[in-house]
């Protein structure tokens, strides 16, 4: 019987020759990442709750303050500081204000064929690069960071067969938001969804990351690609080598398989509160927004600032709005800055913020208040997720968030 | 066999981790300092009314979201000895797990319970819902035996001979 990209990569790191979906193998991890969310309880629990506790492998953890970047009060200073000192007490790759975690993992450690671990349920991102990437939480990141092995049961996988060509305008924010929307938020349960096909070939490491990114908001164990010249090209500017490149077998078995046709997707917006729940964006256009906001491990890619910088050149950003703009990582920002995209921004009256998770997770820049309304390129749109519970988020991709920040209302680029 | 009672409160589907516990009451100290503020967004009283032993019947996709392990140890501290519901989100079920915080996966009780009523759950068997019973799967040997132990933590320090 033939495996699946995700079922190898499992195989591998269990050291058996097979494995097939429900079985559950100790496996030993490639790589763990924990972020300023929840590192310090990974630290208390190691420092409190362990005799002689000791970590497998230090070369194989990244911790990377990305939340609250700066801190935001005394208790995240606080928080924030356990973890600085933990990493430099234990010599572990320390990485802060330089971007949001995911897309930090992506430029400079995640590899073809690795199985990583992270504590964030974002981790799926990974997958672009062919890597099989996953979120768990601080008990399990300690579990692995002690043990350098842990536990996972074997997910099916569901085949996506992309075709064609995503249309002028149309952007991969749409095509995952399209597929969440049919498939709904827990269509993938604990699955794998590999994403292939010739459509998939079109799509860039940028557009991998965004759907792979929010395979999670499916439900999904993780997201992935073949890991294909494109992903062999990245890994090359970036100094790295693929662990392992798998393929899926022609036998391989899937739990179920979808086709999307990228020619035929069209912009669209998740309302408030499922992510699940998407409509075409010609249905939300006209709905009054308080604030904007383009950036995220989703949507913070040099791709997505010259996508809104094209459409903002020689605009403002409406009275009334906030239009906040945050490169997912340094390496972005600085290829803004190089590009001239930061100035067309702040000309158009937005503002832009440093690299970190900012109002996508509701804690840090820009948390709206009462019934405030906000477009985001977020990861997601819960109630309360960014602010007050009575506050609003509606999900859309770059350029439908930059043109309702030139409007002040939900608004599609090709009428700004 | 083993088996026990509660009272149950019900919820819907997709009840997500920012419901469970929201993002701003993350950086107080402890799980008791947040856990008032458990379900705040949805139900502001709930947390207050929730007893010792009581049971959360809701539909499906229960605990999406972040991967934040505050939300099944909320849940834990309110006195919640087992969530039941169609189905659960993968991280929080692991998380949960991890946790000693027990979870049962049922697809039809909820389409029938009322909130306020008393159901009572045979492990590994079925819950006892008015009259009739729900059947429910038994879960793999090597997760009950970390809830068992009352979380991966405990069960860590056991397997290594260290408690």
């Amino acid at each position: 019987m033939g495996m699946t990209i995700a079922e190898k990569i499992i195989a591998a790191a269990a050291g058996v020759d097979s494995v097939k979906p429900g079985d559950i193998h100790t496996v030993k991890l490639d790589r763990l990442m924990s972020n300023d969310g929840t590192t310090h309880l990974t630290v208390d629990m190691y420092n409190n709750k362990l005799k002689n506790p000791h970590i497998a492998d230090t070369s194989k953890l990244v911790f990377i303050v990305d939340h609250n970047v700066p801190s935001d009060s005394p208790k995240t200073a606080a928080s924030q500081k356990k973890m600085r000192d933990f990493a430099k007490e234990h010599n572990i790759d320390f990485w802060e204000g330089k971007g949001v975690c995911h897309q930090v993992m992506i430029e400079n450690y995640v590899r073809p064929g690795e199985l990583i671990f992270g504590a964030d349920s974002h981790t799926c991102s990974y997958g672009a690069l062919g890597a099989f990437g996953t979120g768990v939480g601080c008990t399990d990141f300690l579990y692995g960071m002690v043990t350098g092995t842990s536990w996972v049961l074997v997910p099916e996988s569901v085949k996506f067969n992309l075709t064609g060509k995503l249309p002028e305008g149309v952007y991969a924010r749409d095509l995952i938001l399209t597929i969440i929307g049919e498939i709904g938020a827990n269509g993938c349960n604990y699955q794998a969804m590999e994403f292939t096909g010739e459509g998939a070939k079109t799509l860039s490491i940028s557009d991998r990351m965004a759907l792979c990114n929010m395979a999670v908001e499916a439900g999904a164990k993780t997201g992935i690609f073949e890991a294909d010249e494109k992903a062999i090209e990245y890994l090359k500017e970036h100094g790295r080598e693929p662990k392992a490149v798998y393929h899926s077998d022609p036998d391989a078995v899937y739990a179920r398989e979808y086709t999307f046709d990228l020619s035929k997707v069209r912009p669209v917006v998740a309302k408030p509160d499922f992510v699940d729940n998407v409509v075409p964006a010609e249905e939300a256009c006209g709905i009054e927004i308080n604030e904007a906001f383009l950036g995220s491990c989703n949507n913070g890619r040099i791709e997505d600032l010259r996508v809104g910088a094209e459409i903002i050149k020689g605009k403002k950003v409406a009275e009334g709005v906030r239009f906040l703009v945050v490169p997912a990582s340094q390496t972005i920002y600085r290829q803004a800055l190089k590009e001239g995209l930061i100035d067309t921004f702040m000309e158009a009256g937005a503002i832009v913020m440093n690299p970190n998770c900012s109002v996508c997770w509701g804690s840090c820049q820009g948390v709206i208040g009462e019934n405030e309304v906000l477009i985001s390129t977020g990861t997601r749109n819960f109630k309360g997720r960014a602010g007050h519970p009575s506050s609003k988020v509606y999900l859309g991709s770059a350029a439908t968030v930059t043109a309702s920040a030139i409007t002040g209302k939900i608004a599609l680029a090709s009428e700004v | 066999m083993e088996k026990f009672t509660g009272k149950v409160w019900v919820l819907d589907d997709d009840i997500d981790t920012d419901i469970i516990i929201p993002t701003e009451y993350l950086a107080l100290k402890t799980i008791d300092d947040m856990k008032q503020y458990g379900f705040s967004p949805l139900r502001p009283e709930l947390a207050g009314q929730i007893q010792k032993g009581d049971i959360i019947v809701a539909g499906k996709n229960f605990g999406c979201g972040s991967s934040r392990e505050q939300a099944p140890e909320i849940i834990k501290a309110l006195g919640i000895q087992c969530v039941i519901a169609k189905s659960f989100a993968r991280i929080f079920f692991r998380n949960s797990i991890n946790n000693g915080l027990l979870l049962i996966e049922q697809p039809d009780l909820h389409d029938d319970i009322k909130e306020g009523d008393e159901v009572t759950v045979v492990m590994n068997e079925h819950v006892d819902y008015n009259g009739k019973q729900y059947p429910i799967a038994s879960l793999p040997e090597n997760l009950m035996s970390i809830i068992q132990a009352g979380g991966l933590v405990k069960a860590m320090r056991k397997l290594n001979g260290l408690d």
